[in-house]
């Protein structure tokens, strides 16, 4: 019995478990009244189907996610990620310019730069945040708004349409039958993993995002990890602007990642990871990731105007956070222990 | 006698009041046809809507809390209006209050969430401008014209002051705002625990001062005076669209921190806040007379300005907790002993 | 006195906590116009019976009287309703609003709904004149010192007609002039017949200004004695209760260590200083030797230490360790140097509570490692476990969470981080407050041993005879700078007493 109970607890606090619950339940939801959901063909060679579509669809969420993870981890926060994925989009599309089947730079030069930009809008973030000890919620709310007016100015405010095959490949390619966007995904997961918990970044983290002070006297540069957090976090963005407007072919500087900042913070909360910073989980904040776009896929296949979505969504985020709340806490436990003095 | 001198506190105030007659001062010198006073009432016909929300923004702000639905539920006010006056039918004088009923019921529902449920307010409110936003698109995807007759009549109203200058009915409205945010503020209960609130959270429950109530109610302020904003927006454009007033949370925000007031809540006043918007109505009035450079370039410098001003502030405070520190010390005499052990052994 | 009526009795009262009985069966009475010190260690239960008392906490049992009738507050706010009114070590006002307004808020005299300034003025004015307090009413608080402050939050209890005044820990950041003032505000108050509890560690102003004393220790009723009539040693001894012997043995591990000092210096610091934090010093620390830090909270020994590990940067002096000077101060250089230090406040600035012990261990030896250069976990249980081992940290697992542990343990666990990293010289900012006795014994002989292996160690405790017991050489501090350094032979408690108290004769 005793056994039982804490196989139970141990399954139960895995930070894992919840999302895995919800995901768990949303795929139960599909399979039941969704016809075709989990259907797979194979066309061309490619994987289709409503799943691929999820992760296809889902992998820039999946990747603002994975940074936002580190951001929120050292207790701070990044509302600039969608701006900075409509930057890295309108560079991406300047850079290769409008003309058929020609670049105006070449490709791997492309990518660089644009993801330069990308660190260059961390490093501002995390300067502002580190060095100048501005509220990280208003420092990235700067570049959240400042950023599409400076997208703008990339793209000299029209939308910038691209008639280049082989940058289409990021957004919408295949290799190996799977959508190349996923093994993007999986690189710059397997990256992030490895660099937190392979090396000390991950511990120096959590020590910051629990408590700097502390963190401070025992010698870990606490500033220069919050750095590397918001750059980090860029990076990921701007990866995810470049999939973007290569899979729509072109970049708006009004609307690459528009809204994307709540969905990537409530992927991160889902995922386990505390809004007040410490421990965190990478693997969480994917499913998470994918927890809100299967819903939204979910949503679009029942024919509901995609309108709505951001309704929904917007109370989603306010049910999670308040489930993930200090009084909610309180109240839950107490609840548990009176069922436990009961038995 | 101590009167004459200047308190330390207006400081602040002081630099944004001179910040704006040195902008102003520069568009006459440099502009022509800067100095005419139709220019000035530009700025609060302009700006009407801005100069609500960001009053309403102070509040939240001096309270300690933020508020980044404001944009989204003007956004939601125009489109809801439009839609009630141009689709349903309705007269005015149903839109204007069941719109403000909104505006006050997203405000309440926000800031109950945020005290009871002691969630960080940007997230909250990030969630309600996700909502408000939502709701748009919900109604109409598309901008609705406003031909209500009274719409179009108070729209066009000038209510002629000196010269050939002239004012709005929406630069009226604000007025009657402010006074009513100056006399709140500053002379009834309610604003004086906002202050309390912001200067230190703790004490003033332990002061038994009433702070659910006074932080519910300053979002609930705030989401009304969102909503009235997005009632005078929707006079000043006669439409309404979900895409209206993209970013204006940064907008405001901006005008309350350069208004003086301190993003960590307690210190600051509402006049401060009416010249933030006019110093970012001057910006965009310069770039506008300017006439080479894009009007994005508004957002950029507004946001840069903001940036400067969230500097000054943390370098304010922290001269007064050097200052703080360094008389405690020197006041700091030794007293009698530490240590119960070694005085019992004396 | 025993004949004054009795305002407040508290009777049975008891209170538990998850793992402690924070007080057993306890009584308080306060009868009206008197002082009454309550007195006791640090988790003796004071705060614990101030917190049933004001509505913080909820007693399990016992019974509660005002002016003989039964009373439960239900929140700070209600204790003030009550009558009850407490003011705080630190003290809870909105330094952003006026003096006057900090008195009267919530109850603003108002004209037709709006708040009348000008008889708000008055009346708050009115209310200092009575405490012969002379400020201006229509400044902000905050701009005022410390002693002001609590002026303000006494004449706010006073206007809301309390009749119990709770003192916790007032003279604690007051000047000596500062705290005769209060004490003339305290008689005052009690020639108008209210009671005063007043909680305090200092034991000369027990007995200058208190009538009765009630000593709790370990949640339980000692006693309550007329302060007159009880003498010192006594009251220390109720307190302590226990005998002293266990820290008296310190003194033969010393010897030893003594013989070893006064070889090579490892630290040299000259003309260290910074503007506002502590003024320019010389120090030698030398192989071997533990050098204690004496002086009041505030006059400068945690900012000493705080400019040796680099926590503060200097803005005068060079400093060097181990013969090589440091050019950049910062605390990963100063670890790199050798350097270890616990600080003085362990919540915030010590313990990184969300983290595993064996990470909190490991933390400080991985930042010196640098981020590249990772200690697997394996590695990191390995040094956790002998680190735990070595200190009898008790943790059920390295993996527990070392929020979940007490206040001594933690105060290991971070001994254990810096022990970890091999230093020579160990900043140890007051290890051993709050933590019980047995467990500062243990410390004070760590850092002996560890003197006794050539480390070398700087000792800061705000309890004299542990700092005697423990250091080879003694640093007095006052004002902010070093004032004095005492050989072995001239290190008693009466010289040291007499330089820090040097400033106010």
């Amino acid at each position: 019995m005793t056994s039982q109970a804490s196989w139970w607890e141990r399954l139960r606090n895995n930070s894992l478990f919840w999302p895995l619950v919800a995901l768990a339940l949303v795929m139960g939801f599909n399979l039941l009244f969704t016809p075709n959901f989990f259907r797979l063909e194979i066309k061309d060679g490619h994987l289709f189907g409503s799943l691929v579509d999820v992760l296809n669809r889902g992998a820039p969420l999946m990747l603002m996610a994975i940074g936002l993870t580190a951001v929120i981890a050292t207790a701070g926060v990044d509302l600039s990620v969608g701006a900075v994925a409509a930057i890295c989009a309108a560079v991406a599309t300047r850079l290769v310019g409008n003309v058929t089947d020609v670049t105006a730079t070449p490709l791997p030069l492309v990518i660089l730069v644009t993801l330069g930009v990308a660190i260059l809008c961390g490093l501002w973030n995390g300067l502002l945040v580190s060095r100048a000890n501005i509220q990280p919620m208003v420092a990235t709310l700067v570049l959240m708004v400042a950023g599409r007016g400076i997208a703008q100015l990339i793209t000299d405010g029209q939308i910038i349409t691209v008639y280049y095959p082989p940058f289409f490949y990021f957004g919408a390619g295949y290799l190996l039958g799977l959508p190349f966007t996923l093994f993007i995904v999986a690189a710059v997961f397997l990256f992030a993993w490895l660099i937190t918990r392979r090396t000390a970044i991950g511990l120096f983290v959590e020590s910051v995002g629990t408590n700097a002070s502390s963190s401070y006297y025992s010698g870990v540069n606490e500033k220069n990890i919050k750095l590397v957090a918001y750059v980090f976090c860029s990076f990921c963005a701007g990866i995810a602007g470049i999939i973007i407007s290569s899979n729509v072919k072109s970049a708006d500087a009004n609307n690459v990642g528009l809204f994307m900042e709540l969905d990537a913070i409530l992927a991160v909360v889902i995922g386990g990871t505390l809004m007040s910073g410490g421990r965190f989980s990478l693997a969480g904040s994917v499913l998470g990731a994918l927890l809100i776009q299967s819903v939204t896929t979910t949503i679009y296949a029942f024919g509901v105007p995609p309108e709505v979505v951001l309704v929904v969504k917007s109370l989603v985020v306010l049910f999670v956070v308040l489930l993930y709340s200090e009084p909610m806490k309180v109240a839950l436990d107490k609840l548990a222990r009176r069922k436990g003095v009961q038995a | 006698m101590r009167n004459l001198q200047i308190d330390r506190k207006y400081l602040p105030l002081l630099v944004t009041i001179s910040l704006f007659i040195g902008l102003y001062a520069f568009g006459i010198v440099q502009y022509r046809g800067f100095g005419s006073p139709q220019v000035f009432f530009n700025l609060l016909i302009d700006n009407a809507f801005l100069l609500i929300t960001s009053i309403g923004m102070t509040f939240v702000i001096l309270s300690g809390g933020i508020d980044l639905s404001v944009g989204a539920v003007i956004a939601f006010t125009t489109v809801f209006s439009a839609y009630m006056l141009e689709e349903l039918g309705l007269s005015p004088a149903i839109v204007i209050p069941t719109v403000l009923l909104c505006g006050v019921a997203l405000g309440a529902v926000m800031g109950a969430i945020i005290h009871f449920f002691k969630v960080q307010p940007f997230i909250v409110t990030l969630a309600g401008m996700f909502f408000a936003r939502g709701m748009c698109f919900v109604i109409s995807t598309d901008a609705i014209t406003i031909s209500n007759p009274f719409y179009r009549a108070v729209a066009l109203f000038r209510i002629p002051l000196f010269g050939k200058s002239f004012i709005s009915i929406n630069v009226v409205i604000v007025l009657v705002v402010l006074l009513a945010a100056l006399y709140l503020a500053h002379l009834t209960r309610f604003g004086r625990t906002v202050y309390a609130i912001g200067g230190n959270e703790q004490s003033a429950l332990l002061m038994g001062l009433p702070v659910a109530r006074t932080k519910i109610l300053v979002y609930t302020l705030n989401g009304f005076c969102s909503a009235l904003a997005g009632v005078v927006f929707s006079i000043y454009m006669l439409s309404g669209y979900g895409l209206y007033t993209n970013g204006l949370e940064l907008d405001a925000i901006a005008s309350v921190v350069i208004g003086g007031t301190m993003l960590t809540g307690g210190v600051g006043y509402v006049i401060g806040t009416v010249f933030g918007v006019l110093i970012q109505g001057l910006i965009q009035t310069i770039i506008m007379f300017q006439g080479t450079l894009n009007s994005w370039w508004t957002k950029i410098v507004i946001g840069l300005l903001t940036l400067v001003f969230i500097g000054l502030q943390s370098v304010f405070s922290a001269q007064s907790r050097t200052r703080k520190a360094a008389a405690r010390r020197r006041d700091t005499a030794p007293v009698a002993d530490a240590d119960p052990v070694v005085a019992a052994r004396q | 006195m025993a004949d004054a009526p009795n305002i407040l009795t508290m009777r049975g009262i008891s209170k538990a906590f998850p793992g402690v009985q924070a007080l057993d069966d306890v009584d308080f009475s306060l009868h009206s116009g008197e002082i009454h010190a309550l007195l006791g260690e640090n988790g003796a239960g004071k705060s614990t019976l101030i917190k049933v008392l004001t509505g913080v906490e909820r007693p399990d049992r016992g019974v509660i009287e005002l002016d003989g009738r039964e009373i439960l507050a239900k929140s700070p706010h209600h204790a003030q309703m009550l009558g009850i009114s407490t003011v705080y070590q630190e003290i809870n006002l909105c330094p952003n609003l006026s003096v006057a307004e900090n008195i009267l808020l919530g109850r603003e005299p108002r004209w037709a709904g709006s708040i009348d300034w000008r008889r708000l003025n008055a009346r708050a004015a009115q209310i200092l004149e009575w405490l012969e307090v002379d400020i201006d009413v229509r400044q902000s608080v905050g701009m005022y010192s410390v002693a002001i402050q609590q002026m303000v939050a006494i004449s706010r209890a006073l206007e809301i007609s309390a009749r119990v005044l709770i003192l916790d820990e007032p003279t604690s950041s007051l000047a000596a002039h500062e705290t005769e003032k209060l004490f003339a505000v305290m008689r005052k108050l009690k020639g108008e017949g209210l009671g005063v509890i007043f909680i305090t560690h200092f034991l000369d102003q027990v007995y200058e200004v208190s009538d009765r004393i009630t000593v709790l220790r370990n949640g339980k009723l000692v006693g309550v004695y007329d302060t007159a009539t009880l003498p010192r040693v006594e009251l220390v001894a109720h307190m302590i209760g226990r005998n002293l012997d266990e820290l008296q043995e310190m003194s033969r591990y010393k010897k030893d260590a003594a013989s070893s000092a006064q070889k090579q210096a490892v630290v040299q610091a000259r003309a260290l200083g910074r503007v506002g934090s502590i003024g320019p010093f010389d120090l030698d620390l030398h192989e071997g030797e533990v050098v204690g830090l004496a002086g009041l909270l505030g006059s400068g020994r945690t900012e000493t230490a705080n400019l040796l590990f680099g926590v503060d940067k200097p803005d005068s002096g060079t400093l060097s360790v181990a013969g090589a000077p440091m050019t950049h101060h910062s605390p990963l250089r100063s670890i790199q140097a050798g350097m270890a230090y616990c600080p003085e406040d362990r919540k915030a600035d010590g313990i990184v509570g969300d983290l595993t012990v064996r990470e909190n261990i490991v933390l400080a030896l991985q930042a010196n490692r640098g981020w590249f250069n990772y200690l697997a976990p394996a590695r990191q249980r390995e040094i956790a476990d002998k680190y735990i081992k070595l200190l009898s940290i008790s943790t059920p697992t390295a993996d527990q969470l070392v929020k979940n542990l007490s206040g001594g343990n933690q105060q290991k666990v971070i001994l254990a981080r810096w022990l970890a990293t091999e230093p020579n010289i160990l900043i140890l900012d007051e290890p051993t407050r709050g933590i019980d006795i047995g467990a500062k014994a243990e410390i004070q002989k760590l850092v002996l041993t560890l003197a006794g292996e050539g480390k070398t160690c700087i000792f800061i405790s705000s309890e004299l005879d542990e700092v005697l017991r423990t250091s080879h050489r003694v640093l007095v501090l006052r004002d902010n700078a070093i004032v004095a350094e005492l050989a072995p032979d001239e290190m008693n408690e009466h010289t040291i007493m007499h330089i820090i108290a040097g400033g106010t004769e």
